[in-house]
């Protein structure tokens, strides 16, 4: 067993997390080298992830078409009756019945399956797996981090202590649910705020005070809270995101469309937080998965058709807001269920499943090929995997989150597939705030262009390194018209940088990477 | 109210070595807060409890006297009845002495008198060695209140600091204020006359409130109002001294002197009373005392004019209302109906003045009242740093850094010592002689503690020690071993068990059900199934090395104390 040893640093300050909604601290802003990392950062895209908690069975939910006969032969208990499935006409797969709104995305090419994702030597244990997929660690590695927060803490350095600030007012990230998940633990302290549930969230927008005994106690309680809330440092920022949104599409009353909803408010609202989770749980279906009159119906079937629905509900709300092209959804779940079916009329643990991603960028289709299920497949036979699940967090980092490199969060390279699509990608690509300033190509690697837009009064274009200190000076003066400059970069080190043109009332950073010979 | 007289024995560079030392300047938090509303008078008086007396009812017992609940303090009054548990509280141990544990020749202290690890509370006054020495003594308080045994020990001796107060960084003779901890530890159980008595001689006492600048030539009322004002008489509604009292009392007290001659020479530095400075004419009092006149007199027998002084104070009804009514407020609820007035007040100032001012009967009564248990008092009050940041320390049952390591003991409680201060509450130098607001101050009392910021403070120390480490010094965090905990629980096995458990060492309310849940969710990663946990604990407890298992449980666990320890409910106790 491996045990990172950087995980063991500590931070020399006391950092907080923002957390619980109840509490955070305040420190002052701004700081300027952080403001500049954070517009580095700052793609204004957004990636709600959904966390199917307990393991979704992955082979009932996309259904192998060419397998319906194994299928049919090693699941008898939980398999679906074909008539009902939902076919596709440009790929062998079938969704379940309760996919029906997400059918209709997918031949907008706003829905993308990914087939078969999974880790090398999978681990059972829900605690376990879910925190492999959390954290992104080989399975048989200890990480006590998250992919995104590690993400996040190299985004916006200088988190807790210089935050918020005035570049960066809101959360960096935001997850519904109880307590604060692995997922956003930075190396140091958490990197979200945790919005317990979507009571909490409206007795802080609607300034409503949880009940509290009618007992001494209780009025000291009720003190507490108030002082908690009003030391909440996000709290007004999402208030005042939250109040301007009037209207919202009808969502359904569940639990994960209840999410949703607060989650397309708060980015309708003009939040800039990049990242979002929400959970939807129950998936760990050993019983009842289906009913054995009409396995169409059961607890997995309604779990399928609460998460179509509210992602329906989102998706409809998003276009409402006019939000719908920077948000993009995606699920993961600890892991899939087993092949064989057991006489529960259930699945049990099991290893590799799909993931989904939604949204007006995403690129569609199916991605990936159907397993091979073997008609003779044993009890404790699994799913095999095809793509490693951090070769689609690789994906999205650098197609939809501008990272510029994605193996400092992985802790390796991983190849990408593609999930966005390909106008959306190379805006991505060129530049994290997408307008006025281009530097390529990037890795540098001798003689470098710098393209800047026109801008209406006289800048500086710098080179500064990661830790803010001034490298170069790369020009000054007027750019009264789209611009082209040479920059030759053999001297500079192999490293990460800046190019920042700045003015009164300019900023524009893009970040480069020299890398070594 | 402190002296603007010469203080000559003050180093020169006094104001840098403060700096220096003194890490945290002093926090004065916004008592700005709302009254909490009357509450409605309990029935409850003075009368033995013989309600129920579970954990829930032990645990409150144990709050109000201990910084923090051990699982080990419930089990210390397992098998006790309430009398016999209050018994055990009001038991004394012993302390060893202060030493220099602060030489750190790498950063250049090193204390030319004192070597490392001897005492310094016999040394001669050490300039800017007064600096360390002095935080060496308000670690060592720290040290000893974390090292607590069962007994109301370490509390009562924060509650008489509190109610008699010296500033330490006004006195900054470390061995003075040492003197004056170790008399109050001496009395702490014992008999309020006789604490009095040795207070107004005491020399960091006369130091700090000017005795030893109060002679017939130039008297200083300073320590004769506030012995009255403060300390014994109060402020009450029938607290009718004047002003005329206030200057009959200073006169009294003229001649009482530290030894200036010996002030600098090691060993313990007497008071005495020399009499060229005693103003001998007669001392008029108010109708408040009798219109009492405590008679002149001439050379040594001037000193026995404080006995007399003393006896009329303690003669006044109003001194033994007075100390009821402060430890009602510390211990029980800060603010006093009439009915607690007369079913409690009262007949505790009978009991004191019954037993010539012995305390502990007075404690014994409080602590086995059914006032006190009484059900609506359990939670009210909200936790000072002291017993917040301590509290967290022991009852997750944190080791500290290695005893034998004395530099380092001396930077982890300092650390706690600053931490304290950052949240309003720096041991050994309360905001004023009138000690710390929270214990006093109408109507916000305990409120005062908590402000956006210290709310915050307290949240990154609970962060911190779930999470990263309480900060010791650069390199060196400390955090709660979780698992170690929750092994000393009952049901470490039951997520519901569990949780009830820990929620009831840590909270000063009893959750319920649906926060309960929440928690639970936590802890289960969301999954629905207890047995998970059970299991993955099985796991452990089978594989205690494995880091994997060890790392799955803790993954689970800090989150969900995380939460637990940032719900309001951690406030109270």
């Amino acid at each position: 067993m491996r045990r990172r040893s950087f995980l063991r640093h500590v931070s020399h300050s006391l950092a907080v997390p923002g957390v619980l909604g109840a509490m955070g601290f305040r420190m002052p802003g701004p700081n300027s080298l952080t403001s500049l990392l954070r517009m580095a950062a700052d793609t204004d895209r957004v990636l709600v992830m959904i966390f199917l908690e307990g393991g979704n069975d992955g082979l009932n939910t996309i259904i192998p078409m060419d397998q319906l006969s194994a299928l049919n032969k090693v699941r008898p208990h939980v398999i679906m009756p074909e008539n009902k499935l939902l076919t596709l006409s440009d790929a062998d797969v079938a969704f379940h019945p309760s996919f029906d709104g997400l059918k209709s995305l997918y031949e907008e090419n706003r829905f993308q399956v990914i087939q078969n994702v999974g880790y090398p030597q999978q681990n059972y244990s829900h605690f376990r797996s879910t925190d492999i997929w959390m954290s992104a660690s080989d399975s048989n590695e200890l990480v006590n981090s998250g992919w995104t927060g590690r993400f996040l803490s190299d985004s916006y350095p200088g988190y807790p202590e210089s935050f918020p600030n005035v570049d960066m007012t809101d959360p960096l990230s935001i997850e519904i649910g109880y307590g604060s998940s692995l997922l956003f633990q930075g190396p140091q302290s958490s990197m979200s705020m945790v919005i317990s549930d979507p009571d909490f969230f409206y007795d802080l927008i609607e300034n409503e005070e949880r009940e509290v005994p009618d007992t001494p106690a209780g009025e000291k309680l009720k003190y507490v809270r108030l002082i908690a809330k009003q030391s909440q440092q996000y709290g007004e920022v999402v208030k005042t995101a939250a109040s301007k949104v009037k209207n919202q599409a009808t969502y359904p009353q569940t639990y994960i469309a209840q999410q949703l909803k607060i989650v397309s408010r708060l980015i309708a609202g003009g939040l800039r937080t990049p990242l979002y989770m929400v959970r939807l749980g129950g998936f760990d279906t050993h019983d009842a998965q289906v009913e054995g009159s009409d396995h169409t119906k059961g607890e997995h079937a309604t779990l399928l058709k609460d998460l179509n629905d509210g992602i329906m509900a989102f998706m409809k709300d998003l276009e409402m807001q006019g939000t719908d092209d920077k948000v993009i959804g995606q699920t993961f779940s600890e892991f899939g269920r087993r092949i064989v079916s057991n006489a529960s009329l259930g699945t049990d643990h099991g290893a590799a499943a799909p993931m989904f991603f939604f949204g007006n960028a995403v690129m569609g289709g199916v991605t990936g090929t159907n397993p091979t299920i073997s008609s003779n497949s044993k009890y404790d036979d699994n799913l095999e995997w095809e793509f490693d699940f951090r070769q689609i967090y690789a994906s999205v980092l650098e197609q939809w989150l501008g990272a510029p490199s994605t193996q400092d969060f992985l802790f390796g390279d991983f190849e990408t597939v593609s999930i966005i699509g390909e106008r959306e990608k190379t805006l991505a690509a060129q530049s994290p705030e997408g307008r006025g300033l281009l530097v390529y190509p990037n890795p540098l690697n001798g003689r470098a262009t710098i393209q800047v837009d026109t801008v209406a009064e006289p800048v500086a274009i710098d080179l500064i390194d990661i830790s803010g200190k001034h490298i170069e000076s790369i020009y000054r003066g007027s750019i009264s018209k789209d611009q082209q400059i040479d920059w030759e970069t053999y001297q500079l080190r192999p490293g990460k940088y800046f190019v920042t043109v700045r003015g009164q009332h300019t900023r524009r950073v893009f970040p480069v990477v020299k890398v070594g010979y | 109210m402190n002296n603007s007289k010469d203080r000559n024995y003050l180093p020169k560079n006094y104001q840098e070595l403060l700096a220096k030392y003194r890490k945290v300047p002093p926090v004065l938090l916004d008592t700005n807060h709302p009254a909490s509303p009357r509450r409605s008078a309990l029935a409850t008086g003075l009368e033995v409890y013989t309600g129920e007396w579970g954990d829930v009812q032990k645990l409150h017992l144990l709050r109000r006297t201990l910084f923090g609940t051990r699982q080990s303090d419930l089990q210390a009054l397992s098998g006790l009845d309430v009398s016999q548990a209050v018994d055990l509280l009001l038991t004394k141990g012993d302390v060893t002495l202060p030493v220099n544990n602060y030489n750190d020749p790498e950063n250049g202290v090193v204390d030319p008198e004192i070597a490392f690890g001897e005492t310094w509370v016999n040394a001669a006054h050490g300039d800017e060695y007064e600096g360390p020495r002095t935080n060496s003594l308000k670690g060592w308080l720290i040290k000893n209140m974390l090292n607590q045994d069962t007994t109301l020990e370490e509390k009562m001796l924060l509650f008489w600091h509190n109610l008699l107060p010296i500033q330490t960084w006004g006195v900054f003779y470390a061995k003075l204020s040492y003197r004056y901890f170790e008399m109050l530890r001496r009395n702490l159980f014992g008999n309020f006359k006789t604490m009095i008595k040795e207070l107004t001689l005491d020399p960091a006492m006369l130091l700090y409130l000017n005795g030893t600048f109060n002679n017939k030539e130039a008297p200083d009322e300073n320590y004769g109002r506030e012995l009255q004002e403060l300390f014994c008489i109060g402020k009450g509604p029938n607290a009718n001294f004047t002003e005329e009292d206030v200057q009959s009392a200073a006169r009294v007290l003229t001649g009482w002197v530290v030894r200036w001659e010996e002030f600098e020479e090691s060993g313990i530095l007497p008071s005495y009373f020399y009499s060229p400075f005693h103003e001998t004419g007669n001392k008029q009092f108010s109708a408040f005392y009798g219109n009492r006149v405590i008679l002149g007199r001439t050379g040594e027998a001037g000193a026995e004019e404080l006995d007399e002084l003393l006896d009329m104070i303690f003669d006044n009804n109003e001194t033994a209302l007075y100390l009821c009514r402060r430890l009602y407020q510390f211990f029980v609820y800060p603010e006093i109906d009439d009915a607690a007035e007369s079913q409690v007040i009262a007949p505790l100032a009978d009991i004191l003045r019954t037993n010539d001012y012995e305390v502990k009967p007075v404690l014994e009564a409080l602590f086995k009242s059914a006032h006190f248990h009484d059900e609506a008092n359990r939670g009210a009050i909200i936790k000072s740093p002291s017993e917040y940041i301590l509290g967290l320390w022991r009852t997750l049952e944190v080791e500290g850094v290695n005893a034998e390591d004395l530099l380092l003991g001396y930077t982890q409680h300092n650390s706690f010592l600053w931490n304290m201060a950052n949240l309003g509450m720096e041991i050994g130098d309360p905001p004023s002689v009138s000690g710390w607001p929270a214990y006093y101050q109408m109507p916000s009392y305990d409120k005062y503690w908590l402000t956006t910021d210290t709310i915050a403070n307290r949240a990154i120390a609970s962060d911190s020690l779930v999470y990263w480490g309480f900060w010791i010094k650069e390199g060196i965090q400390i955090p709660a071993d979780l698992i170690k905990f929750i092994s000393g629980l009952n049901h470490p096995e039951d997520p519901n068990q569990m949780l009830r458990e820990s929620s009831r060492l840590l909270l000063g309310m009893e959750l319920e059900t649906e926060m309960l849940d929440n928690l639970k969710s936590i802890l289960l990663s969301g999954q629905q199934t207890d047995s998970y946990w059970s299991t993955a604990w099985g796991e452990l407890m089978e594989n205690p090395e494995d880091d994997e298992y060890r790392m799955v449980v803790e993954n689970r666990l800090k989150p969900t104390f995380q939460h637990l320890l940032q719900l309001g409910e951690a406030q109270l106790m």
